[in-house]
């Protein structure tokens, strides 16, 4: 990260030292759910474009909306896991913009009555006193459908500035999104970035348990824009605010975040005035640039729109989704944490390594915590880390995880011969049983070879056994080496160990 | 009813993304009256015990369920588009409001 340079910059202490940020995050989700908000179309990323749309998305005139049952469903079960309320009637509006990413010119979104409002979410920030819990509020989670996908082409940098035309594929046009607005954010100015970060992870993991989204920041399954404005210390009013759009990953949010207050902090110490208005993050340097001033929300002339009915949930089928929501993240983590009897860093380091679902799997099998938790964020993290992938895609399961543990606490395969099943079963060689069989991996537990092993070792190095009768036991370490070597690694060490000894003492 | 004057009209016609000469702003500023007043008048005769609609008909929970359905095949997209290329859509160069 380059550090932007000080002239539109002030620290970010002297900054918080004069200025309370305010924040409002906005996350748009996009549901997992087969076809689009308002017509039958599939919403498979990746598809050839404009391959994926019909009168309905591409607004032909004529053309009748109906509403995804699914995507509602998703969208109360989003509302509840907020604790917010259920609004019993609820409209869609239409919001009139001329853009060519929407083919209708306007968007279907709900405006002055969204489906859930009210709510709250638990996060935890790390702070220099430990781990600080902070509830934050959440204003509403509405309705809405994506745009199409737009690129500028012609010019020299593929953005808009330069472009002789632009292209645009409509397969994302309509897929629908929910709008999850938090209330504004007031915390300790020095945690503000760190709070933003905490949420969108936190709220990210909600909407993964909830099973209505992949939420893949990258990919743009989940988006966030954040708002911020900065008061002078000891003032009531908000200032004017800016909304940082294009933040792709939950490390730009506190970034993005921390430079807004930063800039900001300097403008309004020189005396300057803010502007309402649009800015993009920059990944490369942290940076955020001026985008397009805000269109004021008369502009939109939102209207209810007329071609769909209201969504008026009734209560049975609001307590019925209530009944489907999964355990709160925070509240399994703690669980799990207390069940395992981790301490704070390893949990988080558990996190980290993005293994807590599959250790738990691992554990539902039978295996023990420890050995579970040792296999993913060790080896398996490691060459994760190696591939540059998840360790959830690695094609290793649970299952395969737990049969390696039961093998090596079996006594049929040491660490060592571990690491190599491991490494055959993500090779695609089959199961841990075929790798071992198929590399021959299992253990030498033939006591008759190991002996041959330790005669040959201890007459190529006759010192040793005389050090062990001396009572220089870790000399045995030397020949153990040499039969793990001669055996290929596929001994047991301890046992070689306890026949060297015996052997040495005549035994 | 007030009249629209020429830069709310201005207004309308930056937010459509259309360029207009003064006399069209007359112009159509004129049609535009006669479209308000028109609407004024349905909202003189609604009484304050009418409540605000948008269905005639009070239908809630429209909804179908979440199974594809065949899509319109590239060709029939791509059919109403002004210019296509490489399968998509080819519109003149944006202007976003950044460049305004
Ligand atoms: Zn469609």
């Amino acid at each position: 990260m380059t550090t932007p340079s000080s002239d539109v910059l002030m620290s970010f202490e002297d900054a918080i030292a004069t200025f309370d940020p305010v924040m409002g995050l906005e996350v748009h989700v996009e549901l997992n759910t087969l076809t689009k908000m308002f017509c039958g179309c599939p919403t498979e990323f990746g598809a050839a474009p404009n391959t994926q749309v019909c009168p309905v998305c591409l607004g032909l005139p004529g053309a009748l909306p109906v509403v995804n049952q699914k995507a509602v469903e998703s969208a109360i079960r989003i509302g509840l896991a907020l604790g917010c309320s259920i609004a019993p009637w609820s409209r869609f509006a239409r919001k009139n913009y001329f853009y060519p990413d929407m083919p209708k010119d306007f968007q279907t979104s709900q405006y002055d009555e969204p489906i859930a409002f009210n709510g709250a979410l638990d996060i935890v920030v790390e702070t220099d006193d430990g781990p600080q819990s902070i509830t934050l509020g959440i204003e509403r989670a509405h309705m809405e459908e994506d745009t199409g996908k737009i690129s500028h082409l012609g010019g020299a940098t593929g953005r808009i500035h330069g472009a002789d035309y632009s292209l645009i594929d409509y397969n994302r046009a309509g897929v629908p999104l929910i709008e999850i607005v938090t209330k504004p954010i007031e915390v300790e100015p020095a945690l503000a970035p760190a709070v933003a970060r905490a949420y969108v992870t936190e709220l990210r993991e909600l909407i993964v348990a909830l099973g209505v989204s992949d939420a893949h920041m990258h990919q743009g399954s989940m988006r966030v824009d954040a708002n911020l404005s900065l008061k002078p210390r000891g003032r009531a009013e908000f200032g004017t605010r800016t909304e940082t759009k294009n933040v792709n990953s939950i490390r730009s949010v506190e970034r993005a975040v921390r430079f807004e207050i930063q800039r900001q902090a300097v403008v309004l110490s020189s005396g300057g005035t803010i502007v309402q208005e649009t800015r993009h993050f920059h990944e490369n340097d942290g940076s955020t640039t001026s985008g397009r001033v805000k269109e004021e929300a008369e502009d939109y002339r939102y209207f209810p729109e007329p071609d769909l009915t209201p969504v008026a949930p009734d209560e049975a089928w609001v307590e019925s989704l209530r009944a489907t929501l999964p355990e709160s993240p925070l509240l399994r983590r703690a669980r799990i944490r207390e069940e395992w009897g981790l301490s704070e860093h390893e949990m988080q380091s558990l996190i980290n390594a993005g293994a807590l679902d599959l250790v738990e799997q691992t554990v539902a099998l039978g295996a023990d915590p420890a050995d579970a938790r040792k296999w993913w964020t060790g080896e398996i993290a490691r060459i994760s880390n190696e591939r540059g992938l998840d360790v959830a895609v690695l094609p290793i399961t649970p299952a395969d995880v737990h049969r390696i543990i039961v093998l090596t606490s079996d006594g049929a395969l040491n660490d060592k011969l571990a690491r190599q099943v491991i490494e055959g079963v993500l090779a695609g060689e089959g199961g841990p049983d075929e790798v071992v069989a198929s590399r021959g991996l299992a253990v030498v537990s033939d006591d008759g070879a190991l002996l041959e092993a330790i005669d040959a070792a201890l007459a190529a190095q006759p010192d040793v056994a005389d050090k062990i009768r001396d009572g220089k036991v870790q000399a045995a370490g030397a020949i153990v080496g040499a039969v793990m070597k001669a055996t290929a690694g596929k001994a047991d060490a301890a046992r070689v160990r306890e026949l060297i000894l015996r052997r040495v003492s005549g035994a | 009813m007030p009249a629209l004057d020429r830069d709310d009209v201005a207004h309308l016609a930056r937010l459509s993304r259309l360029q207009l000469t003064d006399a069209e702003r007359d112009h159509y500023g004129e049609q535009l009256d006669v479209i308000l007043a028109a609407v004024a008048r349905v909202a003189e005769v609604a009484a304050d015990d009418v409540p605000p609609t948008t269905h005639a008909v009070p239908v809630v929970n429209v909804t179908r369920p979440d199974v594809v359905v065949p899509c319109l095949s590239r060709e029939d997209v791509l059919s109403g588009a002004p210019a296509a290329e490489d399968d998509r859509f080819r519109v003149p160069r944006i202007l976003d409001e950044e460049e305004q």
